[in-house]
């Protein structure tokens, strides 16, 4: 079972009061862009065994999004945080790389 | 003009803890930037409660402000005060970027009493929230799912807790509660 904590209204929340959002920071690509760039935006993902980054909704709660830094595997938590950056704080990598020094995902370690 | 119900007028259920349904309570949505003093002031006006701080409760009796996210307060009034206290809020946000919506017959209100540890036991049955002392003391709120559906609940004393639910399942909230609740289903758990 996965507890995150929203980091918008402090509650730990069990993950049935959450509604997954997939994959976190993905660049969109809309009209103009070419036919790869669509695809890698709409159909490519990690699916990593490890360190993950996803998006979640608090959804029986405050409502708002927020995203998630774990492990796939272990399901350990290593930090939530805001939706509004492009990439995780170096607070949340420092804690991911004090487990795993040698993580890496997409072009982050 | 129709005459008002509550969603469950009269309801009540009295197993190891006592349900009851609180009646009409006015209720209003406020939306907007809770660090501006416009807002916290107005809301403060119309109830006469300290603002509350993230995920409290500020409650007596009919009146009440509740903390719902960082953008969304709940404004608590007597029923028969609920369009008044819109028509205040309005006005003196007048300006102000925000929202306040009349709720209160979109939603059913119960209250559960006896004994903490009961009350705590009957909830912890139906929702994933912690409901330790530790996780959810008196007057804080708690917004989770009963069951299937989204409530809001919380401890008003240690042995007074307070349950808003959507209208529309008020039925199904009841029928939970009653079933958590009924004798010989206690667990000693708290
Ligand atoms: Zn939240």
């Amino acid at each position: 079972m996965l507890t995150l904590t929203c980091p918008y209204c402090g509650i730990a929340c069990d993950e049935t009061e959450l509604s997954p959002g997939g994959e976190a920071h993905i660049t969109r690509f809309g009209p103009g862009s070419s036919d790869q760039e669509f695809e890698t935006y709409l159909f490519q993902r990690e699916n990593p065994k490890g360190v993950h980054f996803e998006r979640w909704r608090h959804a029986y709660g405050c409502g708002k999004w927020f995203h998630a830094a774990r492990n796939t595997v272990t399901l350990e938590v290593y930090g939530t945080y805001s939706a509004q950056v492009f990439e995780p704080p170096q607070s949340v990598k420092d804690a991911i790389s004090a487990k795993l020094p040698d993580w890496s995902w997409r072009g982050l370690a | 003009m129709s005459d008002r119900q509550s969603a469950m007028p009269g309801a009540h259920f009295d197993g190891h803890v006592r349900l009851r349904d609180a009646g009409l309570r006015g209720m209003i949505t406020l939306r907007g930037d809770l660090d501006a003093g416009m807002i916290r002031k107005a809301a403060m006006d119309v109830t006469g409660q300290v603002f509350p701080k993230p995920r409290m409760a500020n409650c007596t009796n009919d009146t009440g402000l509740c903390w719902m996210s960082p953008d969304e307060l709940l404004v608590l009034v007597p029923h028969d005060e609920a369009a008044t206290a819109l028509a205040y809020l309005q006005a003196a946000l007048a300006g102000e970027h925000h929202l306040a919506v009349d709720v209160s017959d979109a939603r059913a209100v119960f209250t559960l009493e006896g004994e903490a540890s009961a009350l705590r036991e009957t909830l912890a049955k139906l929702t994933p929230a912690d409901m330790r002392d530790a996780a959810l003391p008196i007057g804080q709120l708690r917004r989770t799912r009963l069951a299937q559906v989204p409530v809001a609940f919380w401890f008003q004393s240690e042995s007074d807790a307070h349950l808003i639910c959507f209208r529309s399942v008020a039925d199904y909230v009841f029928g939970l509660l009653q079933n958590a609740a009924r004798p010989g289903s206690e667990i000693g758990f708290f």
